[in-house]
């Protein structure tokens, strides 16, 4: 299967925005969970080379975000004190890929100052902390899920294509089904009968899992149809009537049929399981606060005064469109023939 | 005997009707005005309406025999002109206001007060407002002195009887007593009944309702009020509720213009439109302290099966000094500046300072110290692992989820705020969000929580409306349902307290009994109180009169005074 050099750059593209998801906690100068309570809804801080007289710093600076005593929400930069930006710092500890116990952060400041690169939200927190954590959850609850969706989608619409009969019709209507299932209020029902000690990762596993195990009707009709034609081909009875057993003949003949599909329809449920899961989070029904995920963060916006006053809360949202795009561009440029459009 | 009269009765010379005169400012006849409703009433009818929508359209359809000014939160004279109290406090003699019409031109009598409070009181129409007219396990009883005087009855003392009549509508038996008759009270005046089937003695009267946009009411021609030159009110010629969806959508619409005014802002937007008032025609309000109290609280039903997760934690929360040290951790302040920009109150007792009167300013406001809570922690037999986590007697970690409503995002944000604070305690606390109607459930029905956060909006200053959540049989008591006997000696200290001063009728003496309430609940802290928003208002600045009350209905208490200066009100709906 050839892949194209577009199709390559984008992959890469993707690829290199979740290692960056990945290193969260090595990138991100604080905790999600931290709160400056004086500091809500801040600006992005300014990053400056050149100080008030005019000298200009090659080590970047920040200068202290201070509330404006009348008016709430709004702040003024105090330079007298310049505060350095410091690279390789030691800082909160945090487990580096969910084991590797450090504390070690790309670049921090100096208390009581604070670098916020994308401002902060309603309880001071630092939104672009926020920002790589909530990728992790969002990307990565894409990924689980699709593997999910795609493992039993490829499980069942192989049995369905191959043996036909009973087991095909009964696996096709319980396709229809699914894909009738209204599934945000289908998750959002199961939401409220879950008990309430569960926590923050184990409602998140639940998550994925439920995402990905509604969606797999679409690949299973896909992978069915397939099968059915390749299941046909004259090297395939051949290899049946030397003896092939079926497990032999799914996995030599049948199975590279389908990787072109499974590919494809992997660029095109990963975003859609990631919006699957900022949309419910987005609705106050996903993972719990404090931890952040893109929907989360996005949620606050529903609000009109921090729709109209606080610009930086939109940035998740604007990473999600590119993010979409790669993915789709990438499943249109797998399809084989290249046909430009989307499924 | 004691003495109530009105302020002055006029006479008209051609009908001879007894009119109230009021004092406000004289403005002149004419304009429209345009509110927006959340959501659609569902009834016209005042036996039957339950909903807030529909109660606001109702309220500006009716009139009471006495009346509850929201701005003074005293009574005075309303339908009847005075009344007269016997020693004892049992019976009240009402003397009706004499030729007052309906809005359809009928005469006004004493046979339909009887009818309306033969309704209200009937089991089988099974109207809210009978319980309200409960005193002392029996309904109040009415009869007819004459065509113009009414007596009521009470089974026991009631210190605050001359509030129960607020709101009670005065129904027009020619309309509705054959429908009573027939047994079919309760579909009658529906919002789909037309105009002429409907009459009241409030300001307005029904002149169209077109489902999913509006509904518009136009001037009661035979309102009984006038003010000081003798001109009839309301002043405004209609008034059209519109329906806006959501909060968001209903501050876009008053800042287009379509909207006149804007009933209960939230603070961001206050904030938003606060910054507009200079370049624009409207002006926000802020009308102090309301009487919405909101909490955190802690499961302790008794009806729990034994070994259940919720409690083995039940035993920490029983503990007076655990739910002390949580209210001493709790950032308060915090609250008020990030969640409401500091338009609120912290609160450290659920009765706020909108109530003057009642609130107990003896009550102790100690400052945050996580200090004193560990203190009290340590007292309580609690301790620290070496991570830092809050473990108790048996070395378990003290951790507890708090159930609250998804979709208020205030409440939301201060279970953000005591997550935090809490670890700073070392105590885990998980916020979970559910539906509305799920976090009811948990909390009324299966009891299947370990600590919420909920608000309770008084609907009256007098302690009188608190008794179902203070009583231990009460619907509201809601840290601990389905007692009928209370469960600890200082519930039943309060259900004492709350039974006397129901009967008393000294309001000093009343309010020894209820400061003492106050000082048992911040001692016990079965609510741990946190804060109460401001009523936040904005209106149009043509809007003349207007006065935002801190009691519902803040905006619209005085419609009949309002008018319009300058060339009319808002454009087409």
């Amino acid at each position: 299967m050839k892949i194209s050099r577009k199709a390559m750059l984008l992959a890469i593209a993707l690829l290199g925005l979740h290692l960056i998801v990945l290193f969260a906690g090595f990138l991100a100068p604080y905790d999600t969970a931290r709160q400056n309570r004086e500091l809500p809804f801040a600006p992005p801080s300014h990053i400056h080379f050149v100080d008030a007289q005019g000298k200009v710093h090659f080590r970047p600076f920040v200068c202290m975000m201070v509330d404006r005593p009348d008016a709430f929400g709004e702040y003024l930069e105090d330079c007298h004190r310049s505060f350095p930006v410091y690279f390789l710092v030691r800082g909160a500890p945090y487990e580096l890929f969910g084991f590797l116990k450090t504390d070690l952060h790309l670049f921090g400041v100096d208390a009581p100052a604070g670098i916020f690169l994308m401002g902060t939200d309603a309880y001071g927190r630092d939104v672009f902390s926020r920002f790589l954590y909530g990728g992790q959850l969002s990307l990565f609850t894409g990924l689980v899920a699709t593997v999910l969706s795609l493992a039993l989608g490829m499980l069942l619409g192989v049995l369905a294509g191959y043996y036909g009969g009973w087991c095909d019709a009964a696996v096709m209507r319980g396709a229809e089904l699914f894909l009738a299932l209204p599934w945000l209020y289908f998750l959002i029902a199961v939401r409220a009968f879950l008990p309430l000690s569960l926590g923050a990762k184990d409602a998140f596993l639940l998550l994925i899992a439920l995402i990905g195990l509604v969606g797999w009707a679409r690949p299973a009709r896909l992978i069915r149809g397939v099968v059915l034609g390749s299941r046909e081909r004259h090297y395939v009875l051949a290899a049946r009537l030397f003896g092939g057993s079926d497990l032999y003949l799914m996995r030599r003949h049948i199975l590279p049929d389908i990787y072109n599909i499974l590919l494809t329809q992997a660029a095109l449920l990963i975003p859609q399981y990631v919006l699957a899961e900022v949309t419910l989070s987005f609705l106050g029904l996903g993972v719990g606060e404090p931890t952040p995920s893109w929907g989360s963060m996005l949620s606050t916006l529903q609000q009109y005064s921090v729709l109209v006053s606080y610009w930086w809360m939109f940035l998740p949202g604007l990473v999600l469109v590119p993010v979409f795009c790669g993915y789709v561009l990438l499943a249109s440029e797998l399809q084989p023939g290249r046909r430009a459009a989307v499924a | 005997m004691c003495f109530f009269s009105c302020l002055a009765s006029a006479q008209s010379t051609s009908t001879n009707e007894e009119l109230l005169i009021t004092d406000n400012p004289v403005g002149h006849p004419g304009g429209r005005l345009v509110v927006s409703l959340r959501s659609e009433p569902k009834t016209l009818n005042p036996v039957t309406s339950a909903d807030i929508s529909s109660r606001e359209v109702i309220a500006e359809m009716t009139g009471d025999l006495i009346h509850i000014n929201r701005l003074s939160q005293n009574t005075e004279p309303a339908l009847a002109k005075s009344w007269k109290v016997s020693r004892d406090g049992l019976d009240y003699t009402l003397k009706l206001r004499r030729g007052l019409r309906f809005s359809d031109g009928q005469a006004v009598s004493s046979g339909d007060v009887l009818f309306s409070f033969r309704v209200y009181l009937d089991e089988k129409v099974n109207s809210p407002q009978r319980d309200l007219l409960i005193v002392g396990g029996k309904p109040i009883t009415v009869r007819r002195l004459d065509a113009n005087t009414v007596a009521f009855h009470l089974a026991q003392p009631y210190a605050a009887a001359e509030r129960l009549f607020d709101s009670v509508a005065i129904l027009p038996e020619h309309l509705l007593g054959q429908a009573y008759r027939d047994g079919k009270l309760d579909q009658t005046w529906e919002t789909s009944a037309s105009p002429g089937q409907i009459a009241g003695l409030g300001p307005f009267r029904l002149k169209e309702y077109v489902a999913g946009q509006h509904l518009t009411l136009e001037r009661n021609p035979y309102y009984w009020k006038t003010d000081r030159e003798k001109q009839r009110l309301p002043y405004l010629d209609e008034i059209t509720f519109l329906f806006v969806p959501n909060a968001d959508a209903e501050v876009i619409r008053f800042q287009s213009g379509d909207t006149d005014i804007l009933n209960r802002l939230g603070a961001d937007d206050y904030s938003v439109l606060k910054k507009d008032q200079a370049t624009h025609s409207f002006r926000v309000y802020d009308a102090g302290p309301s009487l919405e109290y909101n909490f955190l609280f802690f499961n302790l039903n008794s009806a729990l099966p034994a070994n259940s997760d919720i409690s083995r934690k039940q035993a920490w929360f029983r503990q007076v000094k655990f739910r002390q040290a949580i209210s001493l951790a709790i950032d308060r302040d915090s609250m008020v500046r990030l969640i409401y920009r500091e338009m609120a109150t912290p609160l450290w007792s659920p009765v706020t300072p909108a109530s003057a009167f009642w609130v107990d300013a003896a009550i102790p406001h100690p400052a945050r110290s996580i200090d004193q809570a560990r203190k009290l922690l340590r007292d309580a037999g609690f301790s620290w692992s070496e991570t830092g986590e809050l473990i108790d007697s048996s070395r378990s970690p003290v951790k507890f989820t708090i159930l609250t409503s998804a979709s208020n995002s205030q409440r939301m944000k201060m279970a953000t705020i005591i997550q935090q604070d809490m670890k700073e305690l070392g105590i885990a606390v998980e916020v979970v969000p559910l539906e509305f109607r799920s976090v009811v459930n948990r909390i009324f029905q299966t009891h299947d929580y370990e600590a919420a956060i909920l608000g309770l909006g008084a609907g009256d200053v007098d302690p009188n409306s608190q008794m179902n959540v203070w009583l231990s049989s009460g619907n509201d008591h809601i840290w601990d349902l389905g007692e009928s006997h209370p469960a600890t000696a200082w519930e039943n200290e309060i259900d004492q307290l709350m039974e006397k001063q129901l009967t008393t009728l000294k309001p000093q003496a009343r309010k020894l009994l209820y400061d003492r309430v106050q000082e048992i609940i911040a001692e016990n802290l079965p609510l741990i109180s946190l804060v109460s928003p401001n009523v936040l208002v904005a209106a149009k600045n043509e809007l003349a009169n207007f006065k935002p009350a801190a009691l519902d209905p803040h905006t619209l208490w005085n419609a009949p005074e309002l008018y319009l200066t300058g060339p009319g009100a808002s454009g087409q709906p």
